[in-house]
Parts: C-alpha cells; structure tokens; sequence
C-alpha cells in the first residue's frame, strides 16, 4: 500500500508541475464554461421553455456545465497519453517496477486535480452571475470530491481509448464523436423527466447523468440529488474501478 | 516467487520467438551474455533487435521460448526483471518539461529508492554524467548529448545489473556520441553492469562492445567478437564489411514506416 501511494504520488507531482509550468490548456478551457453560462444559459433562461422546478435556468445548468468542463478536459487526456507513448515516456515507466496500477491510479488522479481548476472557475463564474450557491465548507468539500472522481473515470475512460486507437489522428475523431453525445444524453441542460424513454436509457447508463445528479444537490441551493448521493457515489465508484481495471490491462499494450 | 537461475549469465535466452501475426520478428534467438559485458546488437531496420529489447525488458511478452535476466525469468518474474534492469529506449524519453533534477526524482521513487539516499544518489548520477550544474534547467533546453546522458543517469540511478539501451546515441554529433561512450564505459568499470546495447553504428559497436550479435531477419546471423568477426571475413574486412555480410545489405531497405518515423523524430528531437 505504501509503495503503491508512493508511486501514485510521484506521478501525480510530476503532472501537477508540468500544469502549474504550463496552465494554458486550462485557460483555454475555462473559455467554454464562460461561454456556455452566460451566453447559453441566460438565453435559455429567457425561454422558459425547460421545466427546472423551483430552481432558474441558469442555477440548473450551473452543475452540468461543471460536469462537462470536467469532461471534455478530461477525455482529451488520452491525447497526452499518446504523446507520451511517441516519446517513448509510456516505455519508460513501464520498464521500471512500478506496479501498473499505480500508474494509471497517479495519471487519473492527476486528472482529478486539473478538474479542480475547472471548478475553481465554474464557482467564480457562478457567483458572478448570482447563481444562488451552496458555500458550506463541508458542500464545497464534497464537490470538489464529486470533480475529482468524475474527472478520473473520464480521464481513466480516455486513457482507455488512447490504448485502443494508439494514434493521435484517430484519438481526435473519436474524442470528438464521445464528448457530445456523452454530453447531450445527460441531465446536464435539461431533466431527465423531460427526455423521450429511449434517451433517459441512455442517460441513466451514463456516468456523467450521475455526477451532474450529486453536484447540483451539492453546490446549488434547493438543489436536490434525484438518485441520492449515495447512489451517485456508488455508480461513479464502481464505473471508475471497473474502468481503471481495463486500463490496468490495457495500458501495457501502448509500449508494445 | 524467487525463480533465480543460477548466475552465470546477466541475460540468456532460450528459443526466444515474438510473431505478429503471421510477421516472425524475432525468430528462436538464442544469446548468453555474461555478467560485466558490453553486448551488442547489430542488424538492419527491422531485424528484430528492438523487440529482443522489448521482450527483455518485460514490455512484450514472448510468443515461445523463454529468457532470463539477471537470473530472473522475464514472463514468471517480471517485477524482479525491471527491479534488475535501467532501460534507455530508442525515443528520447526524458521528460522536455522538467528539469533534469525533477526527471530523475521521478524515477528515483518509482525505483523505490529510500528518502534518505534519494537526493545523494541523484547528485552522485548528475556529478557521473557530467550535469551537476544543469540539473535545475528544462531539459527541453538541453543539448541532445545532454539529453542522452540524462537518460542514462535515470537508467543507472537505482544501479541496475543489466543496463538496456536500444540505439542510444542515433542522431548524436560525434562529441557527444564519444562523451556517451566513454559515461558507458565508466559505467561497466565503477558499477560492473552488464549493457546489451543496439546499434547501427560500426565504429560504436567496435569500441564498445565485447562481443557482438548480428541479427538478420529475426535470427542471429552472427556472433562473436568484433575482431574475430573481421579476421573471419579477411584481414581488410571492416566492420561495415561484416555488417554488410551477415545483415543481409538491407541497412537502408528496411524497417517499418513506422520506425523510420521514430528515429527521424529522435533524431529531430536531438537537433
């Protein structure tokens, strides 16, 4: 266990100062939640047309914009792994004795952490907008947990693909045909109840419905956790083991 | 499970094959490599050497056969392998955007180095290469000897028995090719590691090496020492003679697109 935390560390420091060197990914990505909060969402607000309950528009989206910041940060990390992989980063750590897990555990914890910035922002966006936020340490706390394990099962999903497709070409197409469709079939901008049954299904197997459910009973005030957070923690617990089972697997093959 | 062959050879193989597909890249090598050697592996693109490395090193499991190093078993022990081995690859894979000092940290705690001996061994691998005062730069600002003798001190630094490179010095100006040479020298003399190394150089292969391994298609053309492989040819045959005879004349005919791409971007990379 000790060496496994030792390891995850490492990984880990090494990420976190390549970010703090280089935030410029995360500056560009802040760009989006602005985008999506102020222009989309006070639009829509004016709308009226989507049944939020007793929350407004833009306080309902506010989680859901988070929670795809998160993603779409967090599923081009495949690419980076690619990158690393051209460098011949990947063959290096692999032909050391760290154990694979502690690689692919430090890499989806580094995620974690770059989702925090993302949060950071949402949160200043948010307030700036007087979207009505939930600022008790112990809410604020639980978000942040909430950011990093979404940020890790995405990050982790990523890594998979990075394993699959092993090219940066083809990476990119299929980042780009995952995020939207992740994204879109989500209780992110619009409730579940609103959905034809085909893609609340949908929406009900993708982990994001459920990090979006925890986060908007979490940061927004009258919010509420339609599943309950113990079911989101739970969904989002077991879909980031099972995912970070198959990258154990499959990261080992990136060296081949 | 301790599965320790005796120790008489730092790497042995036996009928070691890897096939891809219907593709038989390295086909029943057989190499004994004793311990204190500077073993090298000769062969056009594509011959085969970079997987030997791979399924030495425990990245690429062996299609059959078997191989031992530093007297561990690569498929039934290959936590104790890489605990055994340093492994420079053909890639530049020191990390541009640390420092020197910050990259070898690294690999000072995935080797499981202790805390206390953490610091002293790192300025001991940066004093050995010569990067004592670079140690706190961007290593995307070094120059590509430096690069290499990096990676070297990351490979060495928890002092392993067997030191892999794979091509260490391609797209290096000749000062810096001689500056690595002589740091892999030192390397065998202060620390008695065995070094199986690869090559396309002649001249490096003939300072170097103790004995060398010619691969042709997957199988071992050739082995011996690089003098007794010349006088073997004629008393004028060079070394690119020898390669020439036993690799088949494919120098520049072979290799996968994509490993043409690698070494144009180390070579790129190395300025």
């Amino acid at each position: 266990m000790k060496r496994f935390i030792r390891e995850s560390a490492a990984i880990v420091e090494v990420e976190l100062i390549k970010l703090i060197r280089d935030p410029t990914e995360l500056v560009s990505r802040a760009v989006q939640p602005v985008l999506w909060l102020v222009v989309f969402g006070q639009v829509l607000a004016q709308v009226r047309g989507i049944h939020t309950g007793q929350l407004s528009y833009l306080a309902f989206i506010t989680p859901g914009i988070l929670a795809q910041s998160v993603l779409f940060s967090a599923i081009f990390y495949g690419i980076a792994v690619i990158w690393e992989r051209d460098l011949g980063v990947v063959h290096k750590l692999l032909a050391s004795p760290a154990h694979r897990l502690s690689l692919v555990f430090g890499k989806a914890l580094a995620a974690g952490f770059r989702g925090l910035v993302q949060a950071v922002v949402v949160y200043l966006i948010a307030l700036v907008m007087h979207v009505s936020l939930r600022l008790e340490p112990l809410a604020i706390f639980a978000v942040l947990a909430n950011v990093m394990l979404g940020s890790a099962i995405f990050a982790t999903f990523s890594l998979i693909i990075a394993c699959i497709v092993k090219t940066r070409e083809r990476f990119m197409g299929i980042g780009q045909l995952l995020t939207m469709p992740l994204f879109f079939a989500s209780n992110a901008i619009y409730p579940l109840d609103i959905m034809p049954g085909w893609l609340r299904f949908i929406a009900q197997a993708n982990p994001l419905t459920y990090l979006i459910d925890a986060l908007r009973g979490l940061m927004i005030i009258g919010g509420e956790s339609v599943h309950g957070y113990a079911v989101d923690f739970a969904v989002m617990s077991v879909t980031f083991t099972v995912l970070l089972f198959i990258a154990v697997r499959l990261y080992p093959t990136l060296a081949e | 499970m301790d599965t320790a062959a005796p120790d008489k050879f730092a790497i042995e193989t036996s009928a070691l094959t890897r096939q891809f597909g219907h593709l038989t890249a390295v086909d029943h090598i057989e190499l004994r490599v004793p311990y204190g050697e500077i073993f090298g592996l000769l062969g056009a693109n594509g011959a085969g050497k970079s997987t030997v490395i791979k399924m030495l090193t425990t990245l690429l499991s062996p299609s059959s056969g078997s191989a031992t190093v530093g007297g561990f078993d690569i498929i039934k022990s290959p936590g104790d392998v890489r605990r055994r081995i340093g492994y420079v690859s053909q890639l530049l894979s020191a990390d541009g955007t640390l420092t020197g000092y910050e990259n070898l940290r690294l690999s000072a705690k995935l080797y499981g180095l202790p805390r206390a001996e953490r610091n002293g061994r790192i300025a001991d691998a940066l004093d050995f290469m010569g990067l004592a005062d670079s140690a706190h730069k961007l290593v995307r600002t070094y120059s590509g000897g430096m690069v290499r003798r990096l990676e070297l001190a990351q490979a060495m630094l928890h002092r392993p028995t067997v030191l892999f490179l794979d091509e260490p010095t391609i797209g290096l100006d000749p000062v810096a090719r001689h500056m690595v040479w002589d740091r892999l020298l030192d390397l065998r003399r202060d620390y008695g590691m065995t070094v199986l190394i690869t090559t396309h150089d002649m001249e490096e292969a003939e300072t170097l090496c103790d004995k060398l391994a010619i691969l042709h298609r997957g199988r071992v053309s050739v082995q011996g020492k690089p003098a007794e492989l010349r006088r073997e040819l004629g008393t004028d045959a060079t070394m690119d003679d020898v390669f020439a005879h036993y690799a088949g004349g494919l120098i520049h005919e072979s290799g996968t697109f994509r490993e043409v791409e690698q070494t144009r971007r180390t070579a790129h990379r190395l300025g």
